[in-house]
This record gives structure tokens, C-alpha cells and sequence, in this order.
């Protein structure tokens, strides 16, 4: 919403030594958001007057039309050698000797820093310029200079006052709850109260019209009286539809952000942002006898203003003729009934429409209007035939025309009464308020209140908005000013901190930089594409993956049902600005539709009652509603995992970061994550890849991506990376108890090498040692891994260092030998290991 | 083994007479003295004091005088011993000293080397940004709470005073998932938390609840359909505007410095009512300080805490919401939103420190 401040000023007198500034803050203050001040007049200076063309050269021998024209500019204004006259070159072909138009004398600069001079050109001195709508900011017209009004003014008048140039206009964003300030009508009131200052209120005062003559109004019938609870038609015969449109009216709607089109469809637009009343004006001629409001026939189409068929609803309110729809009501009107350059029977409609209906229809439609974006938020109940009467009389005021009188149709109107105990505010601010400024402050608003103590107050017409105790509260708050209220904090009761499943996350992402792990945030949006590139199955669990019904880009329609394609295109992305070693994570949700969750959505959910609490049935429903939506934690691996240097060689990322990525993620919150070979599904190395198991549940996968994924998805060669379920694991995850004293008697050290077949996994020899070894052993890793000639084709040897101690005693060399032969036996036993020899 | 001698006679030990033994300390303390480095000085110690050393042997022999020369013999070998060990301490520590200055030196590398062999890694700045904020209400005695980024319409909308046909709806510009009737939603702000918190937790409530949203906005330096807010609600008896005020006064304090001042502006969301906008005077702005928008909050609209089963005469609440992703972009100069969205590790590098 624009508001050009000498339109304001017409209804609220402020100062006008009060700058835009100062009126801007009172707006902010008023709950209003303010987005730009624009000002006109310091973009313009210099002498800008009103000029009159006398005489015209059309020059040939150009590329296009070129006129140099004598223009007449006041006696203080003329060249010296040509008092009171000026030539100007002027490449504009729309005016003719007589004309009215605006001149940019030498010294003015235009807006954009445009300098006007004294210039050569074409064979002549061109001694200023005739100004077009674009070159002074006024609008887009562009086609032609301005041509203004006949007795617009006189030749060396200062143009700015008759372009209503110099203003200045605060553009304000207006929030939904108050509609009313859609118009100079609402602004003017805040700002009234703001300045305690008076109010012209032009949506009270009922302007004077002839009485009717010319026959009859157009009869009108309403058949839905809650979606349009106050029609009015108001009918004008015999309109010039060649009378212009004032210069006053058009600086005004030019500088509101309205283009100019004709006087009929001016006035309404006019009409509308001084009294926030959206108005419509029919051409009589092209309806057929009776005007109905109703709702429209499944079936039914009408071709709106914007040259678009619409197909109808029976949701959809419709004004009709005979014929049928010829408008959306509160939305747009039709083609077929427009106003034209040659209307002369004017129907200029103003009602009340239900907002939810017209929002319905807005939306319906994808057709947002100025007229529907006020019904939307609420229009003065009451102020359809005051703002009908305003804009016939300018109508006759300007076009001419007789007045044949108002149809109007209007249901009862109740206004809201609303109790209000005058120790609400007081008790919502948790500071003093003075019922006596309560009781004023909600008058000043426009409100009727009665009462003492417990009062009844009635909300003003144009306020739809004040419904209950609250919304009144809100009032008396916003005018007392939020600044006054004291700044106290609360004492919540002691808490406990974060909970232990926060606690374990924040651990995890800590754990995983310290890992040597970058962390990321990528798209959660991917397409089938994606998961292709994966390999991934047909009956794979992450290709029922959540649709949206409305995505940003049809490539990426998807939730993502792992983690995996936006980390790995960060890789891609990474290597593609430079840095070809990579250690990435990422922890997030992902999405996966449950067992009969359609992708399409669901058909007819459940809604309840917003009046108190669902039942428990309600909420299950709910819950039912919703995917899937575990944690994940995945890394990714390229490049070097450590670099070379004066140390020595450095070592290329593999499937083992990308696993011990996993453990380390488990350990760190005491989690007993198992690595086992296992299946492999895409997009894993079959052969190089770990289930990630914990209790029997396999929760992710580490290792090596497929080849073919690597290809698809244009990664370096051996990434690897990490996926698993963090949900789970969180929740496995074990305190840690002590076991005793920790024993210090002295650990014994036994080194064996176990041959096994190359197929055999390290786990599983680790495994069958421990479970032989005993008590007695205190720790075991693996060291070496060596496959080669001295062990055999086929065959690997495992070197492990393993330590015993007893909590009591100083272990026996016998008892050691013991402990090391019975886990080497199991070794044996389960996977056929050999000592080496 | 003993040397050669007569059994009692304590003269003809020679090797315990006076002039022996001091011929031995003057042989032994000449050679310390000789010794030029540890090594020298290892060989004149295992020599002149080890187990086959002159004294030693000497030492030996004492066992076998009779008892009254054993005593005077003992005290002169014993001092010729002692002697001879200090002068090798004396002379140990010279040495030690000699090769510290020379030897060590001699050893050392270059410090400066970088030992970069595996790149540290860094958590994204959201990431450590959410969980200051996070850490900012814990201290108040708070909760963190969380909900689901898919969220039923009726939690993310209905149940918040925003009806179906609520022009609010059309300001927050959502994404429905499958169908735009399938009451499914990505949640378009956290406030679904609220009444999540409220149907889920006794009363009274202090919660606060970071999470991800989203809004059908094309990716620009300044937009993401994708982005972070966190939620702030407070139900219990009693609770008014000042206690709003105190909480994110408190707050902005937290996160911007004691120097930070805030400024209430009337506003208008479903949820609350009052609703109120709050700008915060950021001191450390890029090019001087200034105000700077914040968030959103209000008190509970009582519909609100009706729809969670609340009940309005007796409690009373307020709630707030920021966005912690353009939190990070004022305080931080980060000037484009994708930045923050497209895991470049420079970025994440750049923050990798606590915030």
C-alpha cells in the first residue's frame, strides 16, 4: 500500500512541517510495517513548469519523427531573445499546437539524476525538454509526453502542485488483521489517534447526489445473503465516456502505484484507496435485465478482465445476468461486461463479501486482486453505499451523466459485542494500565463502550477483527506503546538440562569434526533420478520416498529418503571448486512414506475441532498422517584421507574411513555397533562394503560406493561413505558402569599370528579369541595383516598383540601360555586358524 | 677375589696404606678430570670406581684385618671413595651441561614444519549456533524441545489459529506433500512445537524448540525454501508481557552483548495476540551499529491454548520465533543465504570455531 502524504492529509491534518519520517514512525508504532519512503521531490529540482505548445516544425530528412516546437512558459521562464517562449526539440508525436504539457527548463534535474541543458541538436537549439510520464516517475507511459488537462493551468506555473509531484509517499505493508488500513481512510485514522488530531472520516459521510431520474436502476437480486451480505448497484445513464480523468486524480493514483486507464475505472480505484470499498463498474449495455449474486453452476465459465477462462465452482460466488456469470464476486469481474472507451451506461457495484469465500475463490483461481485482497482481510460491513455515493458523484462530477438511483440488497447487521473486564490489559501486560485510558483508547479506535469495570464494547464496522477480549487488549497495548511495559524475567521452575538423546547428538557431531570431518548442510529436495544414480531397487525401503504435491523444481519432487544424494553432490561440488580431498558429514532427517502411506497424499484427513483438546483418537489419526522421519548421520570420503609430506607417504580415503566413521560415531556415546559382511545392497561395493549392526538390528552401511554409482554420479574413483540410523543407535546406547578398583598388577604381552583364508573376516577371528582367551584377557588388536608367499596362495596371516592381566594375582607364565593356546584353539575351531609358523 | 697378603698384618696390605690410597684417588681424580666427554668419563668412572677399581679391590681386603685396623682402614677408604664419587658427579654434571649445550643443539629440527597429514575437520555454524541458543534457554531453567519437519496441517496451521481460509495462509507459502488436501505439510515455522509441547507435557511450560522449516521460496542470496528458526513458548500462571519482554531482552543480550537494546513493535500473527515484532540494536553491525529485525512473538492467543486443551483463565503464555539463519548472516556477515546450503567446506571451515 502506497500512501502519497498530501492525499493523507486531506482527511487527517497533520503538520506539514511533520516530515514522512516522523509519519512513518507513528505508522511503525501503529503496527504498520513500513518498506520505503519515497520522495519525489528530492529527485526533483530545478524549474519543471507548465508549459503551452504554440507552434510546430515537423522536421524531415530523420530516421524518425522529430518536431521542434515553440512552447510558451511564462514571461519568467522564455529565452531572452524569445520572451516567454522556448524552442525545444521533441521527438513525441501525441500533442498538438494549444497543448498543455509539462517543461523541464535548463537547471532542472529529473529523477535518476537526469540534468536538463541547453543543447544542439537536430539543426535547432533545444532549450529544455517536454516531459513524458516516465521522465518525471509519474508512471510507465513512456509512448508519449503528458498531455495535461485543458485548464490545468497557465503557461509558467510551477508544474509540481498540478502533478502533485514533491509529495512524498510511505509505502506500508499491511498485515491481515487490519484490512481497514487498505486504504487512506484506515492510515488516516491511526494516524489520528497517533497525533490526537481529528478525522475526516470519508467512509461516514454520505456525498450528495441528484435525485434519481433517467429511469430505472438496474434491479438486483441476492441469492447467498452470508457470502453477500450487502449488495448495491448504482446505475448512470448517459456518462461521457470521452471526459479525462483530472490531473488531480491521476498524480494521486500514480503516485499510490494505480495506473491511469479511464475516468469510469479510475473513479472506482480512486473510490477504493480513499475508502478501502473495492468497486466495480459494469457496462450496462453489455448486461442482460437483472443482476443476480449467486453462487456459480458446477460447469459455468467466465472469461475474467485478464483474458483468462475460468471454470467455475459452486463455491464460487458469481454476479450474473441473464446470460449468465459476469463477474467473480470480490475478485475480478468479467471480460464480456467491461467498461470501454465507449461506455455510457455505467452499473458501478459495491457490496460486502464473506472474506473466507472470497479467500476460497482467490486461491481457487490463483487470482489475487486489490479488490480480493481486501475482502479477504475484511471490508467495513457497513460502507458499500457511502462508498457507492462517493464515486457516483465524481462519476457525474466528471463525466457527466444522470444519476438513476441504487439497488441494494443487505442482510441484518449485528455488530459483535465483546465483554471486557478493564483489568485484562492490565493483567496481560503485567504493568499498570488506568481504566480510564482503557475505556479511551478503545473509543478512540472507533469503538462503542459502555460500562464501568466489566465493560461492553462494540467494535466499529471496519474492524472485523476485534472478536473477543483479547483482540481489544492488543488494542489498548499497541496505543499505550509497547516501550512502557517492563522488561521482567520469568522464573522458570529448575530444569534439567538437555535430555540425554541432545545430549548424545551434540557428542556424535562433535566426535565426527574431530574425526577430520567437514560438516555439511545439503538439499533435502532429490529426484527418482537420484535415487537411480543410486542403483537403488525397485522394492528398496528409500524409493518410497514423500512426494510433494507442489515442489520447487520438477526435478527434485521428493523429500529425501537418504541422506546420500545431497551429501554426495556436495562432494561433487567440492571437487568441482577445487578440493579433490574430502572428508564430509552430515546428520538430518530423512523421510520414508509407512506401510499404506499413497504417495499421493492422503484422501479426506482427519481435522479436528479447534475448540478444545482432540481426543486421543484424533491424535493417533493425526500421528497417521505423518512418514517416517528417523535421524541420520553419514559421511563421506574422496581423495586423501592423510597427505603426504616431509613425513612420508600419505594415505588415499577409503572403505575404512568411511567405517571406522561408524564406530567411532557408535563409541562415542557408548553404543555397541557390530561391523559384519553381510548383503550389500546398492549403492555399495559388494564386495567392500559393512552392514552396521547393533543388537541384531542392521542399521546402516559403510564402505566403498559402487562403481557404478561413482560413474553415474561422476564422483573420484573409491569414494566412500557412511549412512546409518542415528535414531537407533541414540537409543542403544549404554552409561558405562565401573567393574572394581582397576587391577595393577603387571600385564602380560602375548603377540600371535593366525593364517586363515583370505575370506575369512577379521571380525570373526577377533571374535573366536576373545571367546577363547578368557577373563584373563584384558585387550586384543590387530596389528599386522600380511598376505603374500610365506602364507600361501589364498591364504592371510593375522598378527595380534594381546594383553592379559588378573584383577588379584601377578598371572603365571602358565597361566598365560594357557590363556593364549585356549584362544588360539577357539580361533582354530571356528575359522581354521594355523599359528604361523 | 682377595689380593696376596699375610693374614694379620695390616702393613703388608699394601694396597690399604695411606700413600696407596691416596695414589689411587690422585690417579682417579686425574683421570676425571682427563675425561673430555660422558663416554671418557663412563670408562674413568668404571675404572677408578667400578667393582674392579683400585678402591674397590682395596675395600675388599678390609674384611680380613684384625679388628683393630679395620676401623682406620675403613675410614680412609671409605673417604678415598667418597672423594672419588663426588669429583665423577662434579664432572658428570659439567659434561651433561657441555653436551646439553652443544649436543642438543646440534639435534634440532625445524619446528615451524606444518604437520598437516590429516585436515581438521569443523561443524557447520548453524549447527554450533542452534545449540548457543539452545544453551541460552537451559540456563534459564528451560527444555529444548523438538517436533517432526512433515507436520499435519491441522498442528502446523489449524490448531495455531489459522484456519483454512486464514489469509495467513497464503503469506506463508507452503509445500504440501502429495496432495494439496492431504493435510501433510513441511512445516513452514516452528511454532507446531507449541502445541506439540502443550498436548504432550504438564504445565507449566518453558521450552524452547530449533528446528528446520520450510517455505516455498527459490533459493536466492537472501531466500531458502530450506531454513532454521528457533521457537520460544512459556505457559504458566500469571505470564504477561513483561515477561516476554524480560526473556528476549535476556536473550538478545546472551547471544549480542550487555550493550544490546531492543525495540517492540505492534504486529499480527494468528497465534498470539498481542502479536508484537521486536528489532534488536545490534553494536558489532557491519558498518556501525543499527537496528536489526529479529522476530516475532506475542502472547498464546487463548484459541491456542483452547485447541491444546489449555485451560485460558488460568494460564497464560507467551511465544516467540527467530531465524537462526539470519541470526547468523547479520552477526556474522555471511552475505548469501546458499552459502550457508551448498557444503562447501569453506564455509564450514571458516566457522569451525565455537560461535
Amino acid at each position: 500500500m502506497r500512501i502519497p502524504l498530501s492525499w493523507l492529509r486531506d482527511y487527517v491534518p497533520i503538520p506539514e512541517d511533520e516530515d514522512a519520517h516522523e509519519i512513518a514512525e507513528h505508522l511503525v508504532r501503529a503496527g504498520l510495517e513500513v518498506e520505503e519512503i519515497h520522495d519525489v521531490a528530492a529527485e526533483l529540482t530545478g524549474p519543471l513548469v507548465v508549459g503551452r505548445v504554440r507552434e510546430i516544425d515537423e522536421l524531415t530528412g530523420f530516421k524518425k519523427p522529430i518536431r521542434f516546437c515553440r512552447v510558451e512558459v511564462g514571461a519568467d521562464h522564455g529565452h531572452p531573445e524569445t520572451p516567454g517562449i522556448r524552442g525545444i526539440i521533441c521527438g513525441a508525436t501525441n500533442f498538438t499546437a494549444g497543448d498543455l504539457v509539462v517543461v523541464a527548463l535548463p537547471g532542472a534535474v529529473l529523477p535518476g539524476g537526469f540534468a536538463i541543458g541547453s543543447r544542439k541538436t537536430y539543426g535547432h537549439v533545444s532549450d529544455g525538454m517536454i516531459c513524458s510520464e516516465r521522465e518525471l516517475a509519474l508512471g510507465q507511459d513512456h509512448a508519449g509526453i503528458m498531455v495535461l488537462p485543458p485548464g490545468t493551468g497557465e503557461p509558467g506555473d510551477d508544474a509540481r502542485p498540478v502533478l502533485g509531484v514533491g509529495d512524498q509517499v510511505i509505502e506500508v505493508t499491511v498485515t491481515p488483521d487490519i484490512g481497514y488500513c487498505l486504504s487512506m481512510r484506515g492510515i488516516a485514522r491511526e494516524l489520528s489517534v497517533a497525533y490526537g488530531l481529528p478525522l475526516a472520516d470519508p467512509g461516514t459521510e454520505l456525498a450528495e447526489l441528484p435525485a434519481p431520474s433517467g429511469g430505472e436502476p438496474v434491479a438486483v437480486r441476492v441469492e447467498d445473503l452470508d457470502r453477500a451480505a450487502l449488495y448495491t448497484l448504482s446505475t448512470i445513464r448517459e456518462f461521457d465516456p470521452d471526459a479525462p480523468t483530472p490531473q488531480w486524480m491521476r498524480a494521486r493514483l500514480t503516485a499510490a502505484g494505480v495506473r491511469c486507464i479511464s475516468l469510469a475505472v479510475d473513479v472506482t480505484n480512486y473510490v477504493m484507496i480513499e475508502t478501502g470499498q473495492p468497486l466495480h463498474a459494469f457496462d450496462l449495455a453489455r448486461l442482460t435485465g437483472q443482476v443476480v449474486v449467486r453462487r456459480a453452476r458446477d460447469g459455468e465459465r467466465l472469461e475474467t478482465l485478464d483474458h483468462v477462462v475460468r471454470e467455475l465452482t459452486s463455491d464460487d460466488l458469481v454476479i450474473a445476468d441473464e446470460r449468465g456469470p459476469v463477474g467473480l464476486a470480490g475478485v475480478m469481474g468479467g471480460l464480456g461486461s467491461e467498461i470501454t472507451d465507449s461506455t455510457r451506461d455505467i452499473a458501478l457495484e459495491a457490496a460486502w463479501f464473506a472474506p473466507a469465500g472470497v479467500a476460497r475463490t482467490a486461491r481457487r483461481h490463483k487470482l489475487p486482486s486489490d479488490a480480493s485482497r481486501r475482502f479477504e482481510r475484511g471490508v467495513d460491513r457497513v460502507l458499500a453505499p457511502y462508498a457507492a455515493a462517493r464515486a457516483a458523484a465524481l462519476l457525474l462530477e466528471l463525466g457527466g451523466g444522470t444519476y438513476a438511483g441504487m439497488s441494494a440488497v443487505e442482510a441484518p447487521y449485528e455488530p459483535t459485542r465483546i465483554l471486557l473486564q478493564d483489568a485484562l490489559p492490565a493483567r496481560i501486560a503485567g504493568t499498570e494500565v488506568d481504566p480510564a485510558d482503557v475505556f479511551a483508547r478503545l473509543q478512540a479506535i472507533g469503538c462503542t463502550v459502555t460500562g464501568d469495570g466489566r465493560l461492553t464494547v462494540t467494535p466499529p464496522s471496519w474492524r472485523p477483527d476485534l472478536t473477543d477480549p483479547y483482540d481489544l487488549v492488543e488494542e489498548v497495548l499497541r496505543l499505550g506503546g509497547y516501550d512502557r511495559i517492563p522488561s521482567v524475567v520469568p522464573r522458570a521452575p529448575l530444569g534439567a538440562g538437555l535430555t540425554l538423546a541432545q545430549r548424545q547428538r551434540r557428542k556424535v557431531s562433535r566426535e565426527m569434526a574431530a574425526f577430520g570431518c567437514t560438516e555439511v548442510l545439503s538439499t533435502p529436495f532429490i529426484g527418482t533420478p537420484d535415487l537411480d544414480a543410486l542403483g537403488l531397487a525397485a522394492d528398496d525401503q528409500r524409493r518410497r520416498a514423500v512426494r510433494l504435491a507442489n515442489p520447487l523444481s520438477d526435478e527434485a519432487p521428493l523429500m529425501r529418503s537418504t541422506l546420500l544424494p545431497g551429501l554426495l553432490a556436495t562432494v561433487r561440488r567440492n571437487v568441482g571448486r577445487g578440493f579433490d580431498d574430502l572428508a564430509l558429514y552430515e546428520t538430518g532427517a530423512v523421510f520414508v512414506r509407512r506401510d499404506g502411506q499413497p504417495e499421493g497424499g492422503h484422501v479426506d484427513p482427519p481435522r479436528p475441532s479447534v475448540q478444545h483438546r482432540p481426543s486421543a483418537a484424533e491424535l493417533t489419526a493425526l500421528e497417521g498422517l505423518l512418514p517416517d522421519q528417523p535421524l541420520r548421520l553419514a559421511t563421506a570420503f574422496a581423495g586423501l584421507r592423510t597427505l603426504p609430506g616431509w613425513w612420508g607417504a600419505g594415505t588415499a580415503a577409503s572403505w575404512a574411513d568411511a567405517v571406522e566413521s561408524a564406530r567411532v560415531a557408535a563409541a562415542s556415546i557408548g553404543t555397541d555397533l557390530q561391523v559384519r559382511a553381510g548383503q550389500t545392497p546398492m549403492p555399495w561395493h559388494p564386495g567392500r562394503c559393512a552392514e552396521l549392526v547393533v543388537g541384531t538390528a542392521v542399521v546402516g552401511h559403510a564402505g566403498e560406493l559402487h562403481p557404478r554409482v561413482i560413474a553415474a554420479l561422476d564422483l573420484p574413483v573409491r569414494t566412500a561413505a557412511m549412512e546409518l540410523d542415528l535414531t537407533v543407535v541414540l537409543e542403544a546406547a549404554r552409561v558405562a558402569r565401573g567393574t572394581g578398583a582397576l587391577p595393577t598388577y603387571p600385564v602380560a604381552k602375548e603377540d600371535v599370528a593366525l593364517v586363515v583364508d583370505e575370506s575369512v573376516a577379521s571380525a570373526d577371528v577377533e571374535a573366536a579369541l576373545r571367546a577363547g582367551a578368557g577373563e584373563l584377557l584384558e585387550s586384543l588388536r590387530l596389528f599386522d595383516l600380511y598376505t603374500g608367499a610365506q602364507v600361501g596362495e589364498g591364504r592371510k596371516s593375522l598378527a595380534y598383540a594381546m594383553r592379559f592381566r588378573a584383577e588379584d594375582r601377578t598371572l603365571t607364565v602358565e597361566e598365560v601360555n594357557a590363556a593364549r593356546d585356549a584362544a588360539v584353539a577357539s580361533a582354530s575351531h571356528a575359522v581354521g586358524a594355523t599359528l604361523r609358523a | 677375589m682377595s689380593a696376596t697378603n699375610s693374614p694379620y698384618d695390616p702393613v703388608e696390605v699394601a694396597d690399604l696404606s695411606a700413600e696407596a690410597v691416596q695414589g689411587a684417588v690422585d690417579t682417579a681424580l686425574a683421570a676425571v678430570a682427563a675425561a673430555q666427554d660422558l663416554d671418557q668419563l663412563k670408562a674413568a668412572r668404571i675404572a677408578h670406581a667400578g667393582d674392579r677399581s683400585p678402591l674397590a679391590l682395596a675395600n675388599r681386603e678390609i674384611g680380613a684385618l684384625p679388628p683393630h685396623a679395620k676401623a682406620d682402614a675403613g675410614k680412609r677408604v671409605g673417604q678415598a671413595r667418597a672423594a672419588v664419587r663426588s669429583a665423577i658427579e662434579a664432572r658428570q654434571h659439567e659434561l651433561e651441561a657441555e653436551r646439553d649445550a652443544r649436543v642438543l643443539v646440534e639435534e634440532a629440527v625445524d619446528v615451524t614444519l606444518p604437520y598437516d597429514r590429516r585436515s581438521r575437520g569443523a561443524r557447520h555454524p548453524l549447527t554450533t549456533m542452534h545449540e548457543r541458543i539452545a544453551d541460552v534457554f537451559v540456563a534459564m531453567g528451560w527444555d529444548v524441545a523438538e517436533g517432526p519437519e512433515i507436520e499435519a496441517e491441522w498442528i502446523n496451521f489449524d490448531a495455531l489459529n489459522i484456519g483454512p481460509d486464514h489469509p495467513a495462509r497464503t503469506m506463508q507459502d507452503t509445500f504440501f506433500v502429495g496432495s494439496e488436501t492431504s493435510g501433510v505439510v513441511l512445516r513452514t515455522h516452528t511454532s507446531p512445537v507449541q502445541i506439540r509441547t502443550l498436548l504432550d507435557r504438564p504445565l507449566p511450560v518453558y521450552v524452547a524448540c530449533p528446528g528446520r522449516v520450510y517455505r516455498t521460496d527459490e533459493i536466492d542470496a537472501t531466500h531458502s525454501p530450506v531454513f532454521h528458526q528457533v521457537e520460544g513458548l512459556v505457559v504458566d500462571e500469571g505470564i504477561t508481557v513483561a515477561h516476554l519482554k524480560g526473556t528476549l531482552d535476556h536473550f538478545a543480550r546472551e547471544m549480542f552483548g550487555p550493550a544490546t537494546k531492543t525495540r517492540w513493535r505492534p504486529s499480527y500473527f494468528p497465534f498470539t495476540e498481542p502479536s508484537l515484532e521486536f528489532d534488536v540494536w545490534f553494536e558489532a553491525a557491519k558498518g556501525g551499529p543499527r537496528w536489526i529485525e529479529w522476530g516475532g512473538c506475542g502472547m498464546v492467543n487463548p484459541r491456542v491454548l483452547a485447541a491444546a486443551g489449555v485451560d485460558s483463565e488460568r494460564y497464560t503464555g507467551f511465544a516467540f520465533g527467530i531465524g537462526i539463519d539470519r541470526t547468523l548472516m547479520f552477526s556474522r556477515d555471511v552475505t548469501d543465504m546458499r552459502d550457508m546450503f551448498e557444503g562447501d567446506v569453506r564455509f564450514t571451515a571458516l566457522f569451525g570455531a565455537e560461535l
